[in-house]
């Protein structure tokens, strides 16, 4: 395989003194959807924000194209194409969604590019283009994170950094989403590095995935061995193994303890 | 007649309120800090003015003089953002507020210093001028007040929607953290919004000067606008606006009709039942995040 677009290594992150993250290493091709599995708390969001360059490593290198980007202002690293799709939305409730759209392109120049990727987007979730004059704030769950993932194309990525696109959504809305998702990973050859809990539905469209636990990378593999594998299963799909006693989830440990 | 003059007069002053207490919503959307200091801002804005078109200073035209103090205004707006405000960055609101009020105290002495004591006018082409309307007389200056207002809300306006900067400023306001993750730099922006509130003051500042004398304790007016803000709902950048009308409407009525010593407290008494019966203020923006 190629050389990875981004190689993450050795990263460790503090919130004042607290460890969020104790050495993280790992690796997203081009074209590639990358997985990282994890419970709250397991440090997943602080990977993804000292990538985007909201947090600053302590230690540690991260490498996009070649080049060392941790440590920079956040708008130098969209600038390279690194584009940020935040946990909870976090839309710009007063405005529009075409100026919500906007903002998203708010490192481009070109304004024929710009209103292409908008056309672009309005493709991909044609219900932004009919609620496009209304203000963000008044849309529901599931358009508000339409409009951020869409607002993340408008920056024209070469990668998208997505944190839990199915935070709060119902399960028809999850599967909509990330059937969107998968388009824009086969269609427009998007590469995509995502975390999520819902690792059925992470799993299920990720080529690679990480498993996350309290700041560390625990297991990785392909997306398919990870969903065979019986530690996540247990863990993470919550299949049940009925019958053996022993065996009941509780009581159960992990084999990479 | 008669209540149309008072009505006339108190929207002029109004506008002077409702400019003033604009830079205090600018800043605070954008920075969550309140700059106790505008009102200084204001003052010193005129005195800049003064100092650069009355004939005993340097007795430039006025209309060369005013892009100047404006963009000097501006200029000290986003030095303080650079060099002071951001330095605070993490320090509680509490330092930024005890900080911003001792600035005013800093520009009040040193506007002292300059210009005196003593209050002065500002020279200017529109002064002295009456218009006539069968029997209503109007000041010219009063008129120009309200004119220069409206026109310069409409530019705001239209800078706030129309422009990448206004969209990026209001996008820094509502949610800095999705600000930095489209790439805004917000810190830069916000540097820009100082040097806007800054402007913002320095025409407030000609205006008041144009129309009554300013002396260094002027800037006191500041804490008025503050209420004016807070009624039209702090955040709201219309309502700060029409707040500061309203404060100015009652004014001239209070001083009619109430006792003299009542009628000074009218305008606050009015803050004090907005804060009760509808403690977001009169305009207020106010949205529930759907999670």
């Amino acid at each position: 395989m190629s050389d990875p677009i981004l190689k993450i290594r050795n990263i460790e992150s503090f919130y004042g003194p607290i460890m969020a993250i104790r050495g993280v290493s790992l690796d997203v091709h081009k074209g590639q959807v990358v997985s990282i599995l994890g419970a709250n708390g397991a440090g997943k969001t602080t990977l993804m924000k000292t990538v985007s360059g909201v947090m600053d490593p302590e230690k540690g290198t991260i490498e996009f194209e070649g080049e060392q980007i941790q440590g920079m202002e956040p708008h130098m690293i969209v600038n390279r194409g690194i584009v940020h799709i935040p946990e909870g939305r976090e839309v710009f409730p007063l405005l529009t969604v075409n100026e919500n759209l906007s903002l998203g392109a708010y490192t481009l120049k070109d304004k024929a590019q710009i209103e292409r990727d908008r056309e672009l987007v309005f493709s991909y979730f044609p219900i932004l283009k009919e609620r496009r004059n209304q203000e963000a704030g008044t849309l529901s769950g599931g358009q508000q994170q339409m409009l951020a993932i869409g607002r993340g194309l408008m920056g024209n990525p070469r990668i998208m950094l997505l944190d839990e696109p199915s935070l709060g959504l119902s399960p028809l809305l999850v599967q909509e989403i990330f059937g969107i998702l998968r388009r824009l990973n086969e269609e427009q050859n998007m590469t995509m590095m995502l975390v999520e809990q819902n690792a059925s539905a992470a799993l299920e469209l990720a080529h690679h995935g990480y498993v996350m636990e309290v700041g560390r990378i625990v297991m990785d593999g392909p997306a398919s061995e990870l969903m065979a594998s019986e530690d996540i299963q247990n863990f993470y799909l919550g299949v049940q193994e009925e019958g053996v006693r022993e065996n009941r989830r509780w009581k159960r440990k992990k084999t990479w303890r | 007649m008669e209540n149309l003059q008072l009505l006339i007069s108190g929207l002029a002053n109004g506008c002077v309120y409702g400019l003033i207490a604009l830079g205090f919503v600018l800043i605070y959307k954008a920075t969550e800090a309140v700059n106790f200091a505008q009102g200084d801002f204001m003052m010193l804005g005129a005195f800049v003015t003064i100092g650069l078109t009355n004939t005993e200073y340097m007795g430039l035209p006025f209309m060369v003089a005013l892009p100047i103090s404006i963009g000097l205004m501006a200029l000290l707006g986003y030095l303080l953002d650079r060099f002071v405000i951001r330095q605070m960055f993490g320090e509680s609101q509490v330092a930024v507020v005890i900080l911003t009020i001792s600035l005013g105290f800093v520009i009040r002495f040193v506007a002292g210093l300059i210009w005196g004591h003593n209050p002065q006018t500002l020279q200017n082409p529109l002064a002295g001028k009456d218009l006539n309307f069968g029997g209503l007389v109007l000041g010219m200056e009063d008129v120009a007040v309200i004119i220069v207002t409206v026109l310069l809300t409409t530019v705001l306006f239209a800078f706030f929607n129309r422009t990448k900067l206004g969209l990026a400023m209001q996008a820094s306001s509502q949610n800095q953290l999705a600000a930095y993750y489209m790439g805004i730099p917000v810190k830069r922006v916000q540097g820009f919004i100082w040097a806007l509130a800054g402007a913002v003051a320095c025409i407030a500042g000609i205006l008041f000067a144009a129309k009554g004398a300013v002396d260094p304790n002027t800037g006191l007016l500041g804490i008025k606008a503050f209420a004016a803000a807070v009624i039209g709902g702090f955040g709201s950048l219309p309502g700060a606006l029409m707040g500061g009308l309203i404060v100015g409407v009652i004014e001239p009525f209070a001083s009619r009709y109430i006792a003299a010593g009542y009628s000074q407290v009218a305008p606050y008494a009015l803050l004090l039942a907005v804060l009760v019966f509808r403690p977001h203020g009169l305009f207020s923006q106010v949205r529930v995040k759907k999670v």
